[in-house]
């Protein structure tokens, strides 16, 4: 039981919760992630730890609205309790000086490299960050991860902020500017193939965090595998970050698509369920 | 005599009912059946059943209360030394083990002490009888995960008077016993009620909480049990293993038996059943995953599995409700390959025939394909169930517990890992095992986490 000290929404489909939980935040690093069942008949979901802090014993976990259980984390006010929360799960993000280092974000991404770009900047690094959206709307967390950047590159598809065009392109022109010595990418599967296949061409090691399906989150199901170099590796507890030149990004997608044709069948019945408990 | 030749059979649910819900098949004595079965007993003065009992429970004792008329009472009996007997009637074994060493199979079957013992369990939790609570020792033990091996070990650790928390990473109490065991063999509120019994003792446990450091825990606490069980399953390693359609069974089974998926969408956590469905491997997780995929609706079920029937590790009995239910078995043959439709999913299975050759390390006679004898099952659900390793991530963040090369937590006969004041037991030592082996596992660890206390003047 973690009670919701504050949530606000930062764009229409995006949410920011900030949660009691002091031995969670005690634990967390860049990069971890928390198992959350938002009622009781919910499915378990990961989700990324944004931002925690020790001191206040709580965490930040940014979401986006996708689906049944995504709705019902959504519905639950300030002052109520998230039934079930675990973690921090999953091998933290790689975390060293490695000289100039670019971290791309896209989607509620932008939000999940926070704490990695933090950490990064910390541990003496020159970060450029490059996110992407759809437009303008959507850009979130740029107020703070404009503070913990050497530099935040914009792009969104219709040009409504910063650059029109995709984030490869702002990746491209920062690799031809200076040598990078790494790059790290989260946000959609796309998009971080995209990143990965920039990258190879220019023989810099590319780090993506994946976003698999996961049950218990801890190391028993299986149900997160993915082929990395040719072998099954598990998300959960071998991830979420793997070297994204060897990630079989086609497996991922395919496996990601499982129950793409239930999930809505599940929504109706959460919107259902919330319409009688609001009306 | 012919009913001499029998043990009395617990009355059990007619086919065609039962594959169609998660209700529980068999359903239990009569006080009249208990009564007469357990009147066969011989009372013996030297019970062989008791030695086969990895939990040692006083088997004539409590057979002879049953046979007085006195349930409730036969089940104090049991859980002088079982914590779990509602759990242990319906999943232990008993025909390798107590009833195994049974002294009437010499001439006629066994007494059914595991149809008794659940007779006895749930005559008791019928009368609610509520157990007397121990006076809580100085010392404070950890015992990490709340399955069979924890809970066993955490009851035993009450009963001597310690003062016990248990840790449980998942969202449930039970471990395996909730994840694992689908309902119709293991009711959830039976485990519910055990885990009570276990509560009611004095032990503490803890939900949702994920043990990482070791060290950290024996700053706290003076012994640490590590029960944290099964880990990432096994697979075949063969081209389309990742294919959507393809599941572990832990995965299908925790989908199911945790998360609810068979009363979707009222449960949210989807499961997608085929028409038909193969599971590979046949052992007791095996029947599970096949009878669940029919009671989800498959239209057919078949187990295949690359040995022959004398081979499969799964009990007797589980194997003949699965052929009851109308799972087809597909022995001496192995999966190859795995291909998908235009839509991505599974389709087909390449498997080829195997045959017998010489015993293996494991004694039993290993498969050898037979050249040229590839064909194309179709089917739409594969289930991978062969086995699992066990859970990595205690080793991984702890490496002062010394593992084997399989991930195994590595123990001395009596528990004891390689860290002073750390003991383990269950699938996180053995790999994958049974329920009544991972609670024996359990039961040695208290016995000897109360020696190791004594001597460290730990205890009141």
């Amino acid at each position: 039981m973690s009670e919701i000290l504050s949530r606000k929404s930062l764009s229409p489909n995006v949410f920011q919760i900030t949660v009691a939980a002091p031995a969670i935040a005690a634990g967390a690093r860049a990069g971890q992630f928390v198992v959350i069942i938002p009622a009781t008949q919910a499915e378990r979901i990961p989700l990324t730890i944004a931002d925690s802090d020790q001191a206040k014993g709580t965490i930040t976990i940014i979401f986006q609205l996708a689906g049944a259980t995504t709705r019902l984390l959504t519905s639950l006010q300030v002052g109520e309790k998230i039934p079930h929360i675990l973690g921090p799960l999953g091998v933290p993000s790689e975390i060293e000086k490695f000289g100039r280092v670019v971290v791309v974000g896209g989607g509620v991404g932008i939000a999940e490299i926070y704490p990695v770009v933090k950490a990064l900047t910390a541990a003496g690094n020159e970060v450029v960050t490059i996110v992407g959206a759809r437009n303008k709307e959507l850009l979130i967390f740029q107020s703070e991860l404009s503070v913990v950047s050497c530099q935040l590159l914009v792009a969104t598809d219709d040009g409504s902020s910063g650059r029109k065009g995709f984030v490869t392109e702002l990746l491209a022109e920062a690799i031809k500017e200076r040598p990078v010595q790494r790059v790290i990418a989260v946000g959609p599967v796309p998009m971080m193939k995209a990143c990965c296949d920039l990258t190879r061409e220019a023989g810099i090691k590319t780090i993506v965090s994946l976003n698999t399906l996961m049950l218990d989150a801890t190391g028993m199901c299986g149900v997160c595998r993915v082929k990395v170099g040719g072998e099954n590796r598990f998300a959960c507890v071998e991830g979420p970050d793997f070297d994204g030149h060897l990630v079989d990004f086609a497996d991922l997608t395919s496996r990601l698509g499982t129950y793409k044709d239930l999930e809505k069948k599940a929504d109706d019945h959460v919107c259902r369920l919330l319409r009688g408990k609001n009306g | 005599m012919a009913e001499d030749k029998t043990n009395a059979r617990m009355r059990e649910r007619p086919v065609a009912e039962r594959i169609r819900d998660f209700e529980e098949v068999p359903l239990g004595y009569t006080a009249q059946q208990a009564v007469a079965e357990a009147k066969r007993c011989l009372q013996c003065k030297d019970p062989k059943c008791v030695k086969g009992c990895p939990v040692e429970i006083d088997i004539p004792a409590f057979i002879k209360l049953i046979a007085q008329g006195l349930p409730a009472e036969a089940a104090s009996k049991i859980k002088e030394t079982n914590s779990l007997p509602a759990v242990c009637g319906r999943v232990c074994p008993q025909e390798e083990q107590c009833e195994l060493t049974c002294i009437l199979n010499a001439k006629k079957a066994p007494i059914a002490i595991g149809s008794l013992e659940r007779f006895a369990a749930e005559a008791e939790s019928k009368e609610n009888t509520e157990p007397r609570r121990s006076a809580a020792g100085s010392a404070s033990i950890a015992v990490i995960g709340s399955g069979p091996a924890g809970l066993t070990c955490a009851g035993d650790l009450a009963k001597l008077g310690y003062q016990v928390t248990v840790f449980e990473s998942l969202h449930v109490i039970g471990g395996v016993l909730q994840y694992g065991i689908p309902e119709f063999r293991l009711p959830k509120k039976i485990v519910d009620l055990e885990v009570q019994y276990v509560k009611s003792l004095g032990v503490k446990i803890v939900s949702d909480h994920l043990v990482d450091e070791i060290d950290g825990l024996l700053k706290e606490y003076q012994a640490v049990f590590v029960g944290s069980g099964a880990g990432l399953p096994n697979f075949l390693g063969v081209p389309g293993e990742n294919l959507p359609g393809v599941y572990s069974a832990n995965e299908f089974l925790f989908r199911v038996n945790m998360m609810k998926a068979y009363k979707f969408p009222e449960y949210l956590t989807p499961v997608k059943i085929g028409k038909k469905v193969a599971v590979i491997g046949a052992g007791n997780v095996a029947m599970d995953a096949a009878r669940v995929s029919l009671r989800l609706g498959a239209e057919e079920v078949l187990i295949v599995y690359r040995r022959s029937r004398g081979e499969m590790p799964a009990r007797r009995e589980e194997i003949v409700r699965c052929e009851e239910e109308g799972v087809k078995f597909h022995l001496l043959t192995a999966p190859i390959a795995l291909y998908p439709d235009q839509s991505g999913w599974v389709k087909e299975m390449e498997c080829e025939k195997m045959e017998l050759g010489e015993p293996d390390q494991s004694g039993r006679r290993r498969p050898i394909t037979v050249p040229g004898s590839e064909f194309k099952l179709p089917i739409d659900t594969v289930i991978v169930a062969i086995g699992n390793s066990p859970n990595p991530l205690i080793i991984r963040r702890n490496p002062g517990v010394r593992a084997n090369d399989r991930g195994g937590i590595i123990v001395d006969d009596r528990q004891a890992t390689s860290l002073p004041g750390v003991f383990a037991g269950g699938d996180i030592v053995r790999g994958s095992a049974t329920v009544i082996s991972a609670m024996g596992d359990g039961k040695r660890a208290a016995r000897r986490i109360d020696e190791y206390l004594r001597a460290a003047g730990q205890r009141l």
